[in-house]
């Protein structure tokens, strides 16, 4: 049986919508979602909030997270299937993300055409592990992000000489979100 | 408080808004940059800010609490119209403290009081194109901005310097956001530029007729162009506020009569009111 969406759609896109805008504006603060959520396995409540409040019939999705997902996803955002991640204006991973460098940058004139990785990671952890810098930080924010595959941190650094293109990240473990735009600079802590 | 079932909460329909999400997030991944969105009709003419009404519709959650000015007065008809607005479409709250407020949506100024990081400001924008009197092919201010090709802009204030012995833009004056985006602040006075240099409130643009929505997020280096010789002097009339002696607040200049009476107030309705106010108390 389908599971369901959001309770109240109008008014839990809202405040996720503001907790993702806050973890964008202020990158490596996690914010929590008050929405209950039991979206189908493997999607983490946050995850699945996400989507709900950013996806739809204009946005194709790719995601690695198996068929019951996919059909919860498509059902209730009535979002196209990308088959490659190169397609997709968001990608979901759900397991180790994909290389960023193969994900849409958009262009020099239209940077916003550029990706936004969703990316469910065992845990978010704020105040430890990389230093955060950049827009939206006064001093410097600190974030672990659970199991962050050998060579991001180094993907993501090549990415700065692209920009303005890129790939910007929507982090989100279990109910915590928090968000890598694209002008971040990542320091190991 | 409970609003107007006649309509979607904040007026817009989901799909609009989450459109209207999606520009807003890379906005800010992005600062300074003009990201496209698809402004819908409002019911009130452009040039009445269409732009920050929307942008503030797809933001707004039923325990903001919202303020509006325009020109810094609430009390003025767009403010009070908007205001009004909202608070029938949405159900917020609505206030003219700038501290109790945490949505301000503003149309050619910035508050008086320092803001926080619990506030978001919206400013209406008629134009966000920065280049849009030297260049009016907007293809080509896009391939300008891709380069960081800003020669133009320099170029106008040398001349500026040049004509007049000091850069004459009293308003909308270009700032670089993030080092890398030349930006129009909106036609806030000069005067206001240096409260946009690293604010820990986020702020958010939205040009309704031009279908731009761009963004500073908070604690983003905002420069105001100059040169080294020339540097950036923010212009304030030489006065004091008749109602409140305020010396550092932004003035306006209010013709009393038709024999050169003039006078200066505040422009900012709300710090105005609270001085005046704390003097009182202070006399009593």
């Amino acid at each position: 049986m389908m599971r369901p969406g959001f309770t109240d759609p109008v008014l839990d896109a809202q405040s996720c919508f503001r907790a993702v805008l806050e973890a964008m504006s202020r990158p490596g603060r996690v914010q929590r979602l008050a929405a209950p959520l039991q979206p189908p396995a493997p999607l983490a409540p946050a995850t699945a909030a996400v989507l709900l409040t950013l996806v739809d019939a204009e946005t194709p999705l790719w995601l690695d997270a198996g068929d019951e997902a996919a059909e919860w996803v498509r059902f209730h955002c009535g979002c196209p299937i990308a088959t490659t991640p190169a397609e997709a204006a968001f990608v979901l991973a759900t397991g180790t993300p994909p290389d960023i460098a193969a994900l849409p940058q958009g262009t020099d004139e239209a940077p916003e055409a550029g990706a936004t990785l969703v990316w469910q990671a065992a845990a978010l952890e704020a105040g430890q592990g990389w230093r955060l810098s950049g827009p939206g930080i006064e001093h410097e924010h600190r974030l672990r992000v659970g199991g962050a595959p050998e060579g991001f941190r180094a993907a993501w650094a090549a990415q700065r000489g692209r920009y303005p293109r890129g790939v910007d990240i929507i982090l989100c473990a279990g109910e915590a979100i928090a968000a890598l735009p694209r002008t971040t600079r990542i320091e190991e802590g | 408080m409970s609003h107007d079932p006649a309509y979607n909460f904040a007026y817009l329909d989901e799909n609009t808004k989450r459109m209207i999400r999606r520009a807003l997030l890379k906005a800010v991944a992005i600062p300074g940059h003009q990201v496209p969105f698809g402004a819908r009709e409002m019911p009130l003419p452009y040039g009445w800010g269409t732009g920050g009404i929307q942008v503030t519709a797809a933001v707004l959650g039923p325990r903001d609490v919202l303020k509006v000015i325009d020109q810094g007065a609430d009390d003025t008809t767009n403010a009070v119209s908007i205001r009004r607005f909202f608070n029938r479409v949405a159900g917020v709250g609505t206030t003219t403290r700038t501290a109790e407020a945490t949505v301000i949506q503003t149309r050619h100024r910035i508050p008086e009081q320092a803001l926080t990081e619990a506030q978001i400001l919206v400013y209406q924008v008629p134009m966000p194109e920065p280049l849009f009197r030297l260049e009016p092919r907007l293809a080509e201010t896009r391939r300008m901005h891709a380069l960081a090709d800003y020669g133009l802009m320099h170029v106008k204030l040398y001349e500026d310097i040049a004509r007049h012995g000091h850069i004459s833009t009293a308003y909308s004056y270009p700032v670089m956001v993030g080092g890398r985006y030349l930006m129009s602040p909106s036609p806030i006075p000069a005067f206001d530029n240096p409260k946009m240099h690293r604010m820990p409130a986020l702020q958010l643009f939205g040009a309704g007729r031009e279908k731009r929505i761009y963004a500073v997020p908070p604690y983003t280096e905002v420069r105001s162009l100059d040169f080294e010789d020339h540097p950036f002097r923010p212009h304030r009339a030489d006065a004091h506020c008749a109602l409140c002696g305020s010396r550092s607040s932004y003035l306006d200049e209010v013709v009393t009569d038709d024999r050169g009476g003039r006078m200066f107030v505040c422009s900012d309705t709300d710090y105005c009111e609270t001085r005046q106010a704390s003097r009182q108390e202070d006399a009593a």
